[in-house]
């Protein structure tokens, strides 16, 4: 198993260098860099002398792999690859368009961020959870088929309504807590609640249905059978081996999130004006800010990768079958 | 008669060719037992025919939407040297505007509520005697055949409603007459003991609940388009656009993004699925790579990026697209390979892994020894046997994928701003939620709209699933 991990950690650099290269393409090569400076600094007629100002004051008057003029090694460091993709593998990401330094920023707002999305996670398994055991434990009668009827209508819905409804009913009409904004300590809690059950509640749709099959496909296995043919009761069966058996597949497959948490919720946050990395993200892509846009792309890369690694070890841990070759 | 020239947009054809190709499909799928089989499963599911009647109601209203064609200017007045009489309007508009014309032509002034005959919001009016009075002015059209609004408005608006269910009640047992006279025919029995059959849910597909979809779509759908003759029956938005006409304008965008996706993501997941579950070796190790690569990058990120480039090759080069119709056109259909080139790589793993069970079946074995080519066994024994896979994840996908539209719209990464659809109409009514009193209307139609199609969709697909799928049948 151990050499399988490093294995894994091995392979995962490539598949950042292969993240690292699209993003390259894209930014780059689809668009050179006097396009981009075109664009931002917005006139039609901007003179050569401004982009070329513009390209320098970003280092983007390099080459883009390789500079001929440069000697020895450095024809292949003093390139755009090498210093906007390649400098990424050691966490620096330069500066925004507006100068503030990007890895002070993503360290600042990853609290927030983490503040909002772990709750919603955590809440959102044990809500989700229960609701599919429910609808388990009455399987077949007419309340499973409405809880399956109203499944599929919730999940029909558009996040953005669980959000523009909640945000007008709770704080608008209820003024039970503030529309958007957020604050420091426990001060935060009073911004956070409102959030965090919207996020639970438009999450319940897609995943309860997503569980109960899973369930039901573990509470018609003969080892459930025989633990009712033993005289435990349907809750004691439910509770003790459909529970536990079906978490398997449940957990491995919410895992791969845990580490992409610190991504924050980019449409949550910036609806509740939530100094996270989500609306971080949302404003740079809105203001066209790709130095951002690049780093939150390889940092998103970075979690999901080191979260399929998390994956393929919790399978080792829940189920003691799983052998990792 | 208008001279018009038509207009053929990019997606238009896509669309119309994607028509084409499952009609054709649809027509293979005749030959084969189980495939035959499997659908009568769906035509028989009530769920199923009501889903599907109301799917192709919109598919209906985004196909007119998407014949486009550009109006002939009528000849300048005082143009002396009338060098080109047969000057084309910029404005591409489709035959959905055509059917609407009222609609799309009676803007008023801004905001006004569903069924108002004044302005939502108070304006100082001149009067005759030169005083200035604050006062809700009348609308231009809405109820502007009313001579004394106060009393008459609430009569003539149930006049109306009555007016246009006894016109829905007409259409609905003509066309249920034509379905069962039809079934009937095909049954070679009377018409009263086809009706009977029908009603009684025997009539072979769940015809049934085809005729109480469309009757309750025409309970609501007779009233209102009645009422639009007179009023703007969901309000009107902020430049005075009557919302109804916006809502269905809506649902092509939806459609086209729903389906014209799939473009992309069938051929590159099929093919690439296959081809890494077959073969194996590197060419396994390199598409496992490739898509590894691509499902590690969050998927708006992705988007974001593309969207954003995108969005710069198409102001670089203005001079490639003729109207600004054209060009919206252009990105919504980036947006839709943009959206297909990062959602492959679900099918692409499914169909890789069933490739590689299908790959020591037997019968593909037997191919092998035979001496059949690697191509031809991929085609006739592991591609047939994968269909009902690429199906029930085309089926499930479209859902989602009108979902992503508002979101992503939201986000400035989705469909041009002139580019009416659920997301923009969402997007520039959320901010006048903070009104008030508040502005709902174009919020609410758009959500409900969005919410119809999408639970159809998905109701659609869960029965497509249970009845393709073999594990479940």
């Amino acid at each position: 198993m151990f050499a399988y991990i490093v294995r894994r950690l091995l392979y995962a650099p490539l598949i950042l260098l292969g993240v690292n290269l699209l993003t390259f393409a894209l930014f780059f090569v689809v668009n050179t860099p006097d396009d981009m400076a075109r664009m931002q600094l917005g006139a039609k007629r901007v003179t050569p002398e401004a982009i070329e100002r513009w390209k320098v004051e970003r280092g983007y008057d390099k080459p883009l792999l390789f500079n001929a003029a440069a000697p020895g090694p450095s024809s292949l460091t003093d390139t755009i690859f090498f210093e906007k993709s390649l400098r990424m593998f050691a966490f620096d990401f330069g500066r925004a368009d507006d100068g503030r330094d990007i890895a002070t920023e993503i360290r600042t707002r990853m609290g927030p961020s983490l503040a909002i999305a772990l709750p919603t996670f955590i809440l959102g398994l044990i809500v989700t959870v229960s609701f599919a055991l429910l609808l388990v434990f009455f399987r077949g009668t007419y309340l499973d088929f409405q809880g399956v009827v109203l499944c599929v209508a919730m999940m029909s819905i558009s996040s953005l309504f669980y959000i523009i409804g909640g945000q007008w009913l709770v704080s608008k009409i209820w003024h039970l807590v503030p529309i958007s904004g957020y604050g420091g300590g426990l001060d935060a809690s009073r911004f956070l609640v409102l959030p965090v059950v919207i996020g639970v509640i438009a999450g319940i749709g897609g995943s309860a249905r997503w569980y109960r099959t899973i369930f039901l496909e573990e509470a018609g296995k003969d080892y459930v059978r025989t633990a009712r043919a033993k005289g435990l009761s349907e809750l004691q069966a439910l509770f003790g081996h459909v529970l536990k058996n079906g978490m398997i597949p449940i957990l491995t497959g919410v895992v791969v999130v845990i580490p992409s948490l610190f991504m924050g919720s980019l449409i949550i946050e910036s609806f509740f004006g939530i100094p996270g990395l989500g609306s971080y993200t949302i404003d740079a892509i809105n203001a066209q800010d790709f130095p951002v846009v690049r780093a939150m792309v390889f940092i998103g890369s970075l979690l999901y990768i080191f979260g399929l690694i998390l994956t393929d070890l919790s399978y080792t841990l829940v189920d003691p079958r799983v052998k990792l070759e | 008669m208008i001279d018009v020239q038509p207009v053929f947009l990019w997606t238009d054809l896509l669309l119309f060719g994607l028509i084409i190709c499952i009609a054709l499909a649809a027509w293979r799928a005749r030959c084969s037992e189980p495939a035959r089989a499997a659908w009568r499963r769906v035509g028989e599911s009530a769920v199923g025919m009501t889903s599907l009647t109301v799917l192709l109601l919109f598919l209906v209203v985004g196909l007119v939407d998407s014949l486009h064609y550009r109006p002939y200017l009528p000849p300048a007045k005082n143009d002396k040297v009338a060098a080109d009489p047969r000057a084309l309007s910029t404005e591409v508009r489709s035959a959905l505007d055509a059917l609407a014309e009222p609609l799309r032509a009676r803007t008023e002034k801004t905001y006004s509520a569903p069924l108002a005959y004044v302005l939502f919001a108070k304006q100082t009016v001149e009067k005759a005697d030169g005083t200035q009075q604050r006062e809700f002015p009348r609308l231009k059209f809405g109820g502007s055949g009313l001579q004394y609004p106060e009393e008459d408005h609430i009569g003539d608006v149930l006049g109306r409603i009555g007016l246009g269910l006894a016109l829905a009640a007409g259409a609905w047992c003509m066309l249920a007459g034509a379905l069962v006279q039809g079934v009937a025919l095909s049954r070679q029995v009377p018409f009263g003991a086809a009706w009977r059959a029908v009603w009684r849910g025997k009539g072979g597909l769940a015809w049934r609940a085809m005729l109480v979809t469309l009757g309750l779509v025409f309970l609501f759908a007779g009233p209102i388009a009645v009422l639009a003759g007179e009023y703007h029956v969901f309000g009107t938005d902020k430049v005075g656009q009557d919302v109804l006409f916006l809502t269905l304008k809506s649902i092509r965008t939806a459609l086209v993004i729903g389906t014209l996706t799939t473009l992309v993501t069938l051929p590159l997941a099929v093919a690439l699925g296959i081809m890494a579950g077959y073969l194996g070796g590197w060419v396994d190790d390199v598409i496992q790579y490739v898509y590894t690569v691509l499902n590690s990058i969050p998927g708006v990120l992705l988007i974001a990026a593309a969207v954003l480039m995108m969005q710069v090759v198409i102001d670089t080069h203005p001079h490639w697209f003729e109207t600004a119709a054209e060009r919206a056109d252009a990105r919504l259909l980036a947006l839709c390979l943009i959206l297909g080139m990062t959602s492959w790589t679900g099918l692409c793993r499914l169909l890789r892994g069933e490739t590689l069970k299908l790959r020591e079946l037997e019968y593909v074995q037997a191919a092998r020894a035979f001496g059949v080519s690697t191509a031809r066994i991929l085609s006739r024994h592991v591609l047939p046997n994968l269909m009902h896979l690429v199906l029930i994840a085309l089926v499930m996908d479209f859902s989602g994928l009108v979902l992503a539209e508002a979101v992503l719209s939201y986000v400035g990464i989705g469909v041009d701003p002139n580019t009416v659809s659920f997301g923009t109409m969402i997007n520039a009514a959320r901010m006048e939620l903070a009104r008030e009193p508040m502005v709902w209307w174009s919020l609410v139609s758009a959500f409900i709209f969005m919410f119809v199609l999408v639970l159809a969709a998905n109701l659609f697909a869960d029965v497509v699933r249970d009845a393709f799928d073999p594990r479940t049948s």
